[in-house]
């Protein structure tokens, strides 16, 4: 058996009812593993964009590929080769942790201080999803109370 | 015109020259049956459970080429009809499927008869729609009925809400559909043509692996001609019965889990297979990784996703059958020397000799097959045959001599018992001159036997021939072989009086255990014209063979039972 490896491809569709569970019934029924997916209106179309993130090897990915085509509301499937990929994260610590420290690293990751209130301190990264990981990691020792990931977004470069 | 959706709903089906509907009504759906009611463009069929209208509309644009069309309600109508959609889906049938909803105001609320239709139609149909403004109904019905018999065929839902059945709106049914989305490619590309008739000119064993894509296609002409001007052998699958005639030397037999000898053989010794609509379904294939090993594959299909799915092809062919194989007839005419097979037609010959399709008459029971074979010599190109699923269905697929494409009805995707009968009374409808045999089991008959009250009230008949084992004698084959012969529930001892039972309804039932009981039977009900349950006593423990076990090698068959 071939290797499942990580891949991410972007699905064009229209933008009407009951589009998102196609695809996402699609995936279920057939087993395709789905990491994260993002989906968002393209703006001044009536298409949205959907960004998958999945694994397979080079023979579930085609399938994948053309069953999504199949689906009525499909426009074009991107299976991305050279991309450029970001994802977001949100992190809540706790009011208690150093503050310019937390600034430190999120600036490492581009990323920022985005709320601070009376209990807790709310940073932002945008970076590689694997970048993304590493900050992760990184901020453990601050005591994150909450976590939030956006998925990826991707463009062929 | 300003008219409302449920006279929208008739529009449409006249302007899709639609001439039967099969239905069920309730009360989601009640505005367009009181439309049915003043209309006088279509018949409806109303059968007696939602299941068998589906059904029904199979078996009839199974055997017409039509779209098929069954009228259900909402909640249990509709969940009643999701094992036609299912089977349609899974068999690539062109058929639409009207549904009614709650009113719009009370979605989502559990109403009365609510259910989320599409929601559970989305996986078992090729689209489907929730209507949400009469507006849309004229635009969503054309795409439905382009959807379902473009491409790869398939079921499409339309499920509207009583409301929008009320509501007035503008109809315009002349607009062209316009899916910028949806466009089958139906032509293929002419290089990849002509790459793959060099591989058949240059190959030394080539096989042709016929699949109901060809009946679908109406390609059956087309393929025939093929065939016969290349010299090459085919093997056919369950659903590509009838695209070559039973006595055409090039036909070997059907290939797969229950194929014949030669069949099989010849798939695991050829250096080429020329796929043609089939999709490699795993009853045929058995195990993969041994499937037509020393093959490269030549793959015709309409669907992309049906090519290197689970064989890779080295010439994948995207397009409509009919325009792909009179390429192929175009270029064959220069490239393809028949008497380059002859030596392979010879292996397979031998192996057609070593072991043909064949069974053990027995001198006090009836053998199923011979029943089938007997149909054949009485009607032969006259009936349309379809069948339920278990032995009986494989028996008469092996047995029957076909003689013509949409002949053959059958459930084979989903493999649904219950099929034949209300597929049976849809083929009728479509074909009435020809008489429509329905060979089914004392289990399956049972699955959608109230359909016996459509069949006489719309004086359609159909003769069921039931091949009576006493048994689910698929299910109890199984567990003979792979199961120690631990019957669990599969002993059907105790029936119905069978031809009470037809005769309740007001059919004919006949019950026969011999040779001239049989004759005698089909013969009267053929005459009398009417529908017909025939009881045929048959040889309890007979096995279907040969048999590959799941997950087998095609080369390896179990020829033959023998009692341990
Ligand atoms: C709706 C449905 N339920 C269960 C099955 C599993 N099954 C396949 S064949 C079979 C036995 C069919 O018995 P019968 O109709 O008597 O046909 P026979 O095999 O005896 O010819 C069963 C239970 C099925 N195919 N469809
Ligand atoms: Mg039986």
């Amino acid at each position: 058996m071939e290797e499942a490896a990580r891949r991410v491809i972007s699905v064009i569709v229209i933008n009407e009812a009951s589009v998102l569970s196609r695809i996402t019934d699609l995936f279920s029924g057939r087993g395709y593993n789905i990491t994260s997916l993002t989906v968002a209106p393209i703006p001044e179309s009536r298409y949205s964009r959907l960004t998958i993130v999945t694994s397979g090897s080079v023979r579930v990915m085609e399938q994948i590929t053309k069953q999504l085509h199949k689906l009525i509301p499909v426009l074009k499937v991107i299976e991305h080769a050279d991309l450029v990929e970001k994802e977001m994260a949100l992190v809540k610590f706790p009011i208690t942790e150093n503050l310019s420290d937390i600034s430190a690293l999120c600036s490492a990751y581009n990323g920022n201080i985005v709320n601070v209130s009376e209990e807790v301190i709310i940073a932002m990264v945008a970076d590689e999803p694997k970048r993304v990981d590493y900050f992760l990691a990184a901020v453990k020792r601050f005591h994150p109370k909450e976590i939030v990931r956006s998925g990826a977004v991707a463009l062929e470069r | 015109m300003q008219i409302s959706g449920a006279q929208m709903v008739i529009e449409a089906l006249i302007a899709e020259n639609v001439d039967t509907i099969f239905g069920y009504p309730g009360g989601a759906i009640m505005n367009v049956y009181d439309e049915i009611y003043k209309q006088n463009s279509f018949k409806h069929i109303l059968a007696r459970h939602e299941q068998a209208a589906v059904h029904a509309a199979e078996g009839y644009a199974k055997a017409s080429g039509k779209v098929g069309v069954a009228m259900i309600t909402s909640g249990p109508g509709f969940t009643n009809a999701v094992t036609g959609l299912a089977d349609a889906y899974m068999d690539s049938v062109p058929m639409v499927v009207i549904s009614g909803q709650v009113p719009m105001s009370l979605i989502g609320t559990d109403a009365f008869q609510e259910i989320d239709a599409v929601g559970i139609s989305r996986s078992c149909t090729k689209h489907n729609y929730l209507v949400t403004d009469a507006a849309d109904l004229a635009r969503i019905l054309k795409e439905a009925f382009y959807i379902a018999r473009t491409g790869r065929p398939g079921p499409v839902h339309v499920d509207i809400p009583k409301d929008v059945t009320a509501q007035i709106a503008t109809f315009d049914y002349s607009k062209p559909v316009e899916l910028e989305t949806y466009k089958p490619n139906v032509n293929g590309n002419v290089r990849q043509i002509k790459k793959a008739m060099e591989a058949i000119a240059e190959a030394k064993r080539p096989l042709f692996y016929l699949g109901g894509g060809i009946i679908n296609a109406n390609a059956g002409e087309e393929i025939r001609k093929l065939v016969q001007m290349t010299g090459i052998p085919a093997v056919e699958t369950l659903m590509a019965r009838g695209t070559l005639r039973f006595d055409d030397p090039l036909l070997i037999s059907m290939l797969g889990m229950h194929g014949s000898y030669a069949a099989n053989m010849a798939m695991s010794e050829t250096d080429l297979v020329i796929g043609l609509g089939a999709r490699f379904d795993d009853r045929v294939t058995g195990k993969l990784s041994e499937f037509a090993k020393n093959a490269k594959v030549i793959h015709v299909d309409i669907d992309p996703a049906s090519i290197s799915k689970l064989v890779n092809a080295d010439f994948p062919i995207v397009g409509d059958l009919k325009n792909v194989a009179t390429s192929m007839i175009e270029i064959a005419k220069t490239t393809v020397d028949k008497e380059r097979y002859i030596p392979w037609l010879e292996t397979v010959a031998n192996f057609n000799r070593l072991h043909p399709l064949s069974y053990k008459e027995d001198t006090v029971e009836l053998k199923p097959q011979w029943v089938i074979q007997r149909v054949g010599e009485l009607l032969g190109d006259d009936a349309n045959i379809s069948t339920d699923v278990g032995q009986h269905q494989m028996w008469t697929a092996q047995f029957y001599p076909f003689s013509r494409p949409r002949q053959w009805i059958t459930s084979g995707g989903l493999g649904t018992m219950g099929f034949g009968f209300p597929a049976a009374m849809g083929v009728k409808v479509a074909d009435p001159s020809r008489v429509s045999i329905n060979f089914t089991g004392d289990g399956s008959i049972l699955m959608n036997v109230q359909e016996l009250m459509t069949t006489v009230e719309y004086k359609l008949p159909v003769i069921n021939i039931i091949l009576n084992n006493n048994y689910l004698g698929m299910v109890r084959q199984w567990q003979t072989l792979f199961y120690n012969k631990r019957h669990s529930s599969t002993d059907l001892s105790v029936q119905p009086d069978f031809v009470k039972l037809a005769e309740a309804f007001g059919g004919i039932g006949y019950r026969v255990s011999t040779k001239e009981e049989f004759d005698a039977a089909l013969k009267d009900a053929v005459e009398k014209n009417v529908v017909a349950f025939i009881d045929v006593k048959v040889h309890r423990l007979e096995n279907v063979m040969p048999m590959v076990p799941s997950g087998g090698s095609l080369f390896n068959m179990m020829l033959e039972y023998k009692e341990k």
